[in-house]
Parts: C-alpha cells; structure tokens; sequence
C-alpha cells in the first residue's frame, strides 16, 4: 500500500491541473468568446440597466402583468443564490394548506377565468426559479392582465402568441411562455392603463 | 400518458442504442491500449502522465495490486479534497470570499467521501457554500477520476472473465489515465460547450445584483457551470453546482439540454455492454445485459410516468387540472419545472437512479408515493440498469454470476459464464458485495430513526432524527431510508426536505458511502483476480447460453427478486403505506 501512495499523489496532482484548471478555463475561455452571453447568465437589459436573467424567475405582483409559478428558492421566493424546491410530500399538511391558500389567492387574482387551474399554476418548481409558465397558465391570467393594457385582451392574447415557444423541433419538452420575455413585450407593444 | 410522450421516450431510447456499437467499440480499444483517431493528439500527453507518475504501461497488476493501487488513490485524493474544502479562504478563484466557516469539518468529510466514492450526495446549498476553485479543482476533478476508477473495476472484472490462467488483471494508474484522457475529457468539452450554446453558464464573475422591472432587488448566482455539468453526467456522478441540480435554469436551461443531460448519463453505461461483449470475444453477451437493462428501464419509465401524470388527492381536490393537454402537463407538477412538465421529469428521474448519477430535474420527495417508490426502488436494485460508469456493468455482472448459480442449482451442474466456471470463491465475492449494499441501507436507516439524540446534542443538534426531517408520517421515513439508499448504493439523489447537514448525518451517510464503494469493488476485484486464473472450459451440450431471452429473463428475475426481497418490509412502512394512506 505504501508504496501506491506515490503514484496516487503525483496522478492526483497531475489531474487537478489538467481536468480541474487546464479544462474548466479552456471552457470558459471558448464559451466567453464563441457564447459570450449565454456563458454570462443570458442577462437581460432594458432602458440602460440591466434587470434580471432571461433564465431567471423574478417576481411580479402587479396585476398588468403575467405572473410566475410561485417560488420556493430562499426565505421569500425567487432568491438566486439560493435555488430549490419545497420538498414537501403528496400528504403534508403543510402542502394541502398551502395550496388551499394559494388557489383561493389565484382565483381572486384571476376572477373571470372559470377552468380549472392549470397544473403548473399554484406548485411550486423545482428550481424555484422557474423562468417559465405553462399556456394555459397564460391564457387563464390573460383576463386580467388584459383588463390593465392597452389593446385590451386580444392584444394581450396576440402578444402571448408571439412569445410562445413549442416543444423543441415539435417533440421535447413542453409548450411554454417566458414570463419576464413576455411581459417586456406587453410593456413596449401594450402599454399598462394608467 | 400522451402519444407525444412515448415518442419523446422512443426518441431517449434510439439516442442511446445508436452509440452503444461505435462508442463500445472506442472504450474497447483504448481500454486495451489500441490505437484510436485520440491517439496522435492524446498518446505523448498519456506517456508524460505515465513518466510524471512513475508508471509502467505494461505492468499488469494482481488483483490485489490493482485494489491498492485504487484505495490509495481515494484516500489520498479524498484527503486533498477535505483539505481543500477547508482552506478555500486562502486559495482563489473566491468572489463570494467563501471560507472554512461555510464548510465544517464533518460536512468536508461527507463531501470529500461523497466525491471520491461518485456518490455526489449534497447536504449543503452549493452556491453560498464552495468557492469556485473548489468546485473545479476539487469537485470537477473528482467528477472525471471517481467516474474512470469505476470504469477501471468493471475493466478488470471483464478481463478477468476474457483472460485464461494468468495472474493479473490490469494496471489501475493505466485504467484512470486513459479513461479519462480518451473517453471523459473529449465527451465532456464537447457537451460542455454544447450546453453553453444553449444558455448554460460558464464564467468566473461575482454575483450579478440586478434590479428587476417592478424594481425588487435580486442576485443572480453565476460560476464555471457548463464544464462542471458536462462530467457531471457524462460521469454519472450528479452533484449540482447549484443546490436545484439539474433543475436549475442554468444548469439545464431547455428541453434540448435536459435531452443531452439524460443521454449523456447512460451514454457511457450503455456502450460498456458493447465494449465488454467485445472484450469477451461475443458481442451477444453484452446485448443480453443490455436487453435486461432495457426491460427494467422501461418498467420504471412507465411506473413513474403513470403514477406523476395521475397527480394527487390534495391537488385535484384544490381544482387543479390533471389531465395533460396542448397546453398545460396536468399530473403532479409540485416540484417539476414548466419546460420538463411530468414526462421529462419522470424519465430523468427513473434514467438518474437506474444510473448512479443522482443529478435530479425534478425533486423527487414531492413525488407521488408509488412515483417516488421507483427511483428509491431502482437505487435499492443496485444501480444496474445501465447503472453508473463502470459500476452498473460490474453491479450487473455480479447478479449474472448469481443468476447462472441459480440456474446451475436448478439443473444440478456447475455454472459456468462465458466460458469460466463460476465456484464457491466468486458466488461468495458476489454475495458479499450484494449483502454489504443492503445491510448498510436497512441498519443505518433504521438506527438512524430510533437514535434519541438529546436537543441541542453536538450529533444532532436539532434533537432525534425526526426532527431533521421535511415531512411527517411514513413520508419523513422514506426520507430517511432514501438517504442511506442513495449513499451505500453512490447515487447521491435525496428526498431533500431531510435536513442532513447535521454531524450524525454526515458522518454516518459518509461512512455508508465508502462502505458502498469499496466493500463493493473489493469483492468484484477478488472475483475478477480469480476468474483470471482460470481456465475457459468449452461450450457443451450442458452449457447454459447467456446470449438469449431464457438467460435475459432469469437475470432481470434475479434482480427484482433479490431487491423485492430485501427491502420490501422497509418500502412498505414508507412509500407502500403512504400510498394507500392518500
């Protein structure tokens, strides 16, 4: 055994350079220059300042705008230096109370939208930083974002069309609407009823 | 279940059947020194490995050679891994100025054990625990060594069935080095940058403080991401950069991504049926392990998609829908992110932990009962459905040495497997490496639920382990009993509402890791040592053929049997009896 210990020193150190600083900064140093903003957070600017990540849930409580699946990243939600999920199970009572709370709370938010809610509207994900909503997610908060734009909800449900993305080459995933893609959109090409 | 959702699954599947044949055939060669289109760029860097090293190219190693060579190499590089964990204060790459009061010591030896043992179980947030050069020069490296470890026992193992009376079964520091040199690293920076075309993140910036369009305050955590990522599958090893693994945007930003992350897990794990069918001379061989493979990997897909896609009491009766349609999943997307919906989210779940990867898209403790059952059940198995790189053919082979021991019972003859006659010391080896999984999962776990820890106590500070836990009843004991099944079987997926940042927890959890690995490995490398020395005996009339459907059957009967068996008391007071609770 002792004898292996040489040899067990010198590949790790060997290997630590080459897979653990030659590799990840030959990726970075490609990735920065072929992917710069992908490499970077796909960082999105609007008026001059940057306000968020195109892959990053962030918040939205008004309601002239699409809001996102709730979070359970961090102490309040949407924390991104602190992603996860709930990890409750199908039978704690904490997770029936909460989405008792949370249909109630949807319901009032979405009062002329009658279906039932869809499935990715009131569970949290599993990132808690879901940047995403399903269509029918949209489609059920379209009543009430289009009561507060310009356009009213035809423009709402025009605009939600544009920004709506299909499964990948028609098959993988699911069909979704990025939520801040999309209200962006709503702010340049309907603008908020003051 | 839609007809999308099969196609998607078909789609997985052919992915993985088309390399199996090219890429078993690279593994085969440069696993046996052969020439590749690698070798006139990477052969002088592997020669100045071996020179730095002192390592002979052709010295073949006894078995037992070969077993210290690899305890020595995780020992020493698991040492340099707790040190570095606890010194990152003082080494750069460090915005977050991250130091050892993020890490304590007994988190530093779960994590260092986690690592070297490719379990990559994470009782800690990782982006405000580990610097960035941990993260590379400690988690990424063992990402590629633990991985190619692995790959070299499974070599050692198939040799020792493809040799005839010699006395050795490989050289360990060969098998790393060109593991990782000619098939890891090339697959990883090609993944790597793919996955950063698509958005996932590679840079060394401090957090990104934004201000969002309602003007809130957010910090976007950033860091090497895609190169970690890319071994990380590839490796079957799973830890996340960030604490929502494979759920994270930037971890797994598109359904495109997720397609390559499940396909990059089994990739490696497939294509070694191929490569040990080569190296045994009959290419059949390894399409029976493969075809078992496929059935319980298609069993659990389906068992976990039905039971998703059927949702929950709790969100039914809160009027959500559960029915998939055009434009919403339905099921039960608690825990699941919009662009996976139910069905990516239970493939990857099932394909994780039918390999030992352990990396999660979706968190499987907010599973339904019978939907969570099935990753848990599939770790229990012994991770052989493709398995782990390396590990899940070893794991497999072990359970074919017992199921044509089975079957020379039942017809009365010696069993023989390709060609070698399987005695007394290899049903032993086999036996001891498939006892001393379950026997570390059911004791651990079940004195870990009865141990009275005093509150406050420096063990477990939160009081007795059910204090730790993230939910009440049967669920929070399947919490506990998935914890110990993820690290004796090196998978490192959780229930994680378990709070298992505590002493206890990462001491024992840590030690059940390290049991896993190489009270496993070290059976497999003696059964291999003594394959090796015997000699082929020719097919008879008697033989029992292991290339078709009969011996496919048996095998994947074994399997389920001995799992079913050995844990079915222990599922049903946790995800059997939450079932018929709801």
């Amino acid at each position: 055994m002792w004898k292996e210990l040489k040899p067990a020193l010198l590949i790790t150190l060997v290997f630590t350079v080459l897979t653990g600083l030659i590799y990840p900064l030959a990726v970075t140093g490609f990735a920065q220059a072929l992917f710069p903003r992908q490499a970077n957070g796909s960082l999105v600017q609007s008026a001059g300042r940057t306000i968020g990540s195109e892959l990053i849930a962030q918040n939205f409580t008004r309601p002239e705008y699409f809001h996102p699946r709730p979070s359970a990243a961090g102490s309040n939600g949407f924390d991104a230096t602190s992603s996860g999920a709930s990890n409750l199970g199908p039978l704690n009572p904490a997770l029936a109370s909460r989405l008792k709370k949370d249909a109630a709370a949807w319901r009032a938010e979405n009062p002329n939208y009658k279906g039932d809610i869809p499935a990715d509207a009131i569970t949290t994900s599993g990132s808690g930083l879901d940047p995403e909503i399903s269509l029918a997610n949209a489609q059920a908060q379209s009543y009430r974002v289009g009561t507060h734009r310009t356009g009213g909800r035809d423009k709402v449900l025009a605009l939600l069309q544009r920004a709506a993305k299909d499964r990948t080459f028609g098959v993988l995933g699911e069909p979704r609407v990025n939520v801040l893609e999309l209200n962006l959109l709503l702010d340049k090409e309907a603008p908020a009823v003051r | 279940m839609t007809p999308n959702g099969w196609l998607q699954i078909a789609i997985f599947f052919a992915i993985i059947t088309a390399f199996t044949i090219p890429l078993g055939g690279l593994i085969a060669r440069v696993m046996e020194g052969r020439k590749t289109f690698l070798s006139p760029f990477l052969g002088p860097l592997e020669r100045l490995i071996y020179r730095i090293c002192g390592v002979h190219q052709t010295g073949e190693q006894h078995w037992t050679r070969y077993a210290a060579s690899l305890l020595a190499f995780s020992l020493v590089s698991g040492i340099l891994l707790y040190a570095m964990q606890r010194l990152q204060g003082l080494l750069p790459f460090n915005p977050l100025g991250l130091n050892a009061g993020h890490v304590s010591p007994d988190l530093a030896f779960n994590n260092a054990a986690s690592f070297v043992t490719n379990t990559n179980w994470q009782s800690y947030t990782p982006e405000q625990t580990l610097s960035y050069f941990v993260q590379m020069a400690g988690l990424t490296v063992h990402n590629f060594l633990s991985a190619a470890a692995g790959l070299g026992v499974a070599m050692a193992l198939v040799r020792g069935f493809a040799r005839q009376s010699v006395k050795t079964v490989g050289n360990f520091w060969v098998d790393l080095t060109r593991g990782t040199l000619y098939i890891l690293l090339p697959l990883s920076i090609l993944g790597a940058l793919v996955l950063c075309s698509q958005g996932v993140i590679q840079n060394l910036n401090p957090y990104t403080a934004v201000k969002t369009l309602e003007g809130a305050a957010q910090t976007i955590a950033q860091g090497p991401v895609a190169s970690q990522e890319a071994i990380k599958m590839l490796g079957t090893n799973g830890g996340g950069f960030f604490n929502a693994n494979s759920a994270h945007p930037f971890e797994n930003p598109t359904p495109f991504t997720n397609l390559l992350e499940m396909v990059m897990i089994f990739l490696i794990p497939a294509a070694l049926t191929n490569t040990f069918g080569r190296m045994v001379r009959d290419t059949r061989q390894g399409w029976a392990l493969f075809a078992a493979m496929t059935v319980l990997w298609f069993a659990g897909v389906f068992a976990c998609l039905h039971f998703e896609q059927k949702g929950t009491p709790v969100l039914a009766a809160n009027g959500i829908a559960m029915e998939a349609s055009d434009t919403q999943p339905g099921g039960n997307m608690e825990g699941k992110e919009t662009r996976f919906g139910i069905v990516n989210s239970a493939l990857f779940a099932t394909v994780t932990t039918d390999a030992s990867c352990g990396a999660v898209n979706a968190f499987h403790d907010s599973f339904t009962p019978l939907g969570g059952l099935v990753p848990l059940f599939n770790i229990e198995l012994g991770e052989v459905v493709f398995g782990g790189v390396g590990a899940g053919l070893y794991g497999m082979l072990m359970f074919a040495i017992l199921a044509v021991f089975i079957a020379g019972l039942m017809v009365g003859r010696t069993p023989e497997y390709l060609g070698k006659k399987i005695e007394k010391k290899e049903v032993k080896m086999a036996m001891l490496a498939l006892l001393v999984l379950a026997s570390s999962i059911l004791l651990f776990a079940g004195v870990t639920a009865v141990i009275p820890f005093a509150k406050g106590s420096y063990w477990n500070p939160a009081g007795a382990a059910a204090a730790n836990l993230g939910n009440p009843g049967a669920h929070g004991f399947s919490e506990i009993l998935y914890a110990f099944t993820s690290a004796a079987g090196n998978n490192g997926s959780a229930f994680g509402g378990l709070n298992a940042n505590s002493p206890w927890f990462n001491v024992s959890l840590g030690i059940v890791m390290l049991i896993g690995r190489f009270l496993m490995i070290i059976p497999l490398l003696a059964a291999a040592g003594s394959l090796a020395e015997k000699r082929q005996v020719p097919v008879s009339a008697g033989t029992f053929p292991t290339h078709g459907p009969l011996f496919v059957t048996l095998l994947v009967g074994v399997v389920v049997i001995v799992g079913a068996l050995t844990f079915f008391p222990a599922l049903s007071l946790g995800p059997i009896v939450e079932h018929l609770l709801q």
